[in-house]
């Protein structure tokens, strides 16, 4: 159980996110929507315990997890981050192997297990055919895949990830979204920053909203997703697009 | 290319043997291979036991090193361009040397001043670079890089202000030279320590070319990392400049090699770096001594002369 209580981020003088209390329990799949700036990353570095908040606290089982070893918080918490490097020179299943560092530590570690799973993730993710490619020469939405791997890899208990969509067509937002979907139902915690409120209705039973002025409100997807929500939400008029707007199945 | 690390641990012996085989003195196989197992003329052994196996071993020693600092710094700064006269190092260690032997000071005191110099670039870039936040990649490349020239500017002015009689042995430490290098086994010493740090370390280092965020969310202690990398660099810089003197190009172009063959883990990268790295500077200074014998050329141009070279090649045969 990942939980934030009372939890305050602001950046640059601008306060994102003001006393919200937020419980992700296993199993859970979790939707974090919220306009461009509104706080997502923030918020998904502070649950990471990758950024201290400005109040409240982050806690893993009770733990606050700032007080939690970085190894034994990487067994637990995964995260994708909206940006990383991409400057990797070796292979695409080495890239994605890295993710078993957690769970390998030695230098002498025979790495089978980790180019497994590595594989077996790659498969999931429709990049098999990739896997003796230079990472580097990926394109923008398979580099993208690999590095969902990559978190996957890592088999923590808690998948967090910011914008695991960018980038990607809509035949792969379906697939991550599926397999996301999937894992919570085999009990992990899953919470995604998403930009489309149609993938987090469909996959997402839970969905955290981050409104201005710091106002955050989580709750069951089916009562957090109405028209009028989504209006506050991204300070847009929206319409039922009709026949025309498409998710996969 | 799977024959990288085979072809690379070949070169070890080899570039030893080349180094005892040849220099101002022809010897013939059989003087050398009795010289070799302690028999024959006392002076033949001499000259292979006293005069060329220290030589070869302090060559790959300062080779090593540089090479190792310049892979450590290249996954430190996430920039493929680092080098080991990048941390400033190199330049302390000259503006030190050279003051030394404008006040006339013996080759002791040279490596003591020296010594000074680098050490207190180090601290410099050491202090400025760590900063409230933590570390700044940025910061390193940019204090490093300040110094440098600052150290630049002071350089040339002793070399404006020296006597010609001792210009030529400033321009020769300026340029590497293994000729003043004396024992070994301190630098070689430094080597295997800073090398058996560094691949402890190996796995941590694949990690944080992910960036320090994704290395920290994968269990990295990223800022502990970091201090143990750039200070086994500036170690082993320090060992290596002491050693050499400012040779170039080794310290960026040995990393590279073994990466564009294929190489890339730092299990593997580190401890072929130190023998690659070894093994070419043992090679270019068996050539300094012998290609203009008697006379000695000063290593650091044969390093660039081979360096650039085959790391054009390379560049321009990936893609």
């Amino acid at each position: 159980m990942l939980s934030a209580t009372g939890l305050g981020l602001s950046a640059g003088g601008r306060e994102l996110v003001r006393a919200l209390d937020l419980s992700l329990a296993p199993g859970e799949c979790w939707a974090l929507l919220g306009r461009n700036g509104s706080g997502k990353t923030s918020l998904v570095h502070a649950l990471a315990g990758l950024r201290p908040p400005q109040a409240g606290a982050v806690a893993l089982d009770g733990v606050p997890v700032a007080a939690i070893r970085r190894n034994a918080l990487a067994r637990r918490v995964a995260v994708l981050l909206q940006d990383e490097e991409s400057g990797f020179w070796g292979s695409v299943v080495d890239f994605v192997a890295l993710g078993r560092y957690p769970r390998s530590r030695t230098s002498f570690a025979r790495d089978d297990e980790a180019l497994g799973e590595a594989r077996r993730w790659l498969a999931e993710l429709d990049l098999a055919d990739h896997e003796a490619q230079a990472y580097r020469t990926l394109s923008g939405g398979e580099r993208q895949r690999a590095r969902i791997a990559q978190v996957l890899v890592q088999d923590a208990d808690i998948l967090l990830l910011d914008e695991p969509l960018q980038h990607l067509d809509l035949r792969h937002q379906g697939l991550v979204m599926r397999t996301l979907a999937a894992r919570a139902a085999a009990g992990k915690t899953v919470l995604a920053a998403l930009h489309e409120p149609g993938h987090a209705a469909r996959h997402c039973a839970f969905s955290v909203l981050l409104y201005d002025a710091g106002r955050a409100s989580p709750g069951r997807s089916s009562d957090m997703l109405t028209q009028a929500n989504l209006e506050a939400l991204y300070q847009c008029r929206l319409e039922a697009a009709g026949t025309r707007s498409f998710l996969p199945s | 290319m799977k024959a990288a690390p085979a072809v690379v641990l070949a070169l070890v012996p080899a570039s030893l043997v080349l180094g005892i085989a040849f220099g101002s003195v022809d010897l013939a196989p059989a003087q050398l291979s009795d010289a070799l197992l302690g028999r024959g003329d006392e002076i033949v052994r001499e000259i292979v036991w006293g005069v060329r196996a220290p030589r070869a071993l302090a060559g790959f020693a300062c080779g090593g090193l540089l090479a190792l600092a310049g892979a450590l710094l290249q996954v430190l700064l996430r920039n493929p361009l680092a080098d080991p006269a990048i941390l400033g190092v190199s330049g302390g260690a000259a503006t030190g040397a050279l003051a030394a032997m404008l006040a006339g000071a013996a080759a002791a005191g040279v490596s003591v001043s020296a010594f000074a110099g680098a050490s207190l670039a180090a601290l410099a870039v050491f202090g400025f670079s760590l900063g409230r936040s933590g570390w700044n990649p940025y910061r390193v490349l940019l204090t490093g890089v300040a110094l440098a020239s600052g150290f630049g500017a002071l350089v040339g002015l002793m070399l404006a202000l020296a006597p010609a009689a001792q210009v030529q042995g400033m321009l020769f430490w300026l340029l590497g030279d293994l000729s003043p290098a004396g024992d070994p086994w301190a630098a070689l010493a430094v080597l295997a320590a800073c090398a058996a740090v560094a691949f402890s370390q190996a796995g941590a280092l694949d990690v944080l070319m992910l960036g320090e965020d994704k290395a920290r969310s994968l269990g990295v202690a990223v800022t502990r990392l970091q201090a143990i990398a750039f200070g086994c660099a500036t170690l082993a810089t320090v060992a290596a400049v002491l050693l050499g003197g400012t040779i170039g190009f080794v310290g960026l172009v040995v990393p590279h090699l073994l990466r564009l063959s294929g190489v890339h883990r730092h299990r593997a990268l580190l401890p072929l770096a130190a023998c690659l790295g070894g093994s070419l500077l043992a090679i270019a200074d068996t050539l300094a001594r012998t290609v203009a014998a008697p006379a000695e050329l000063p290593v650091g141009v044969l390093t660039a002369m081979i360096g650039v070279p085959v790391l054009l090649v390379l560049l321009a045969r990936l893609r």
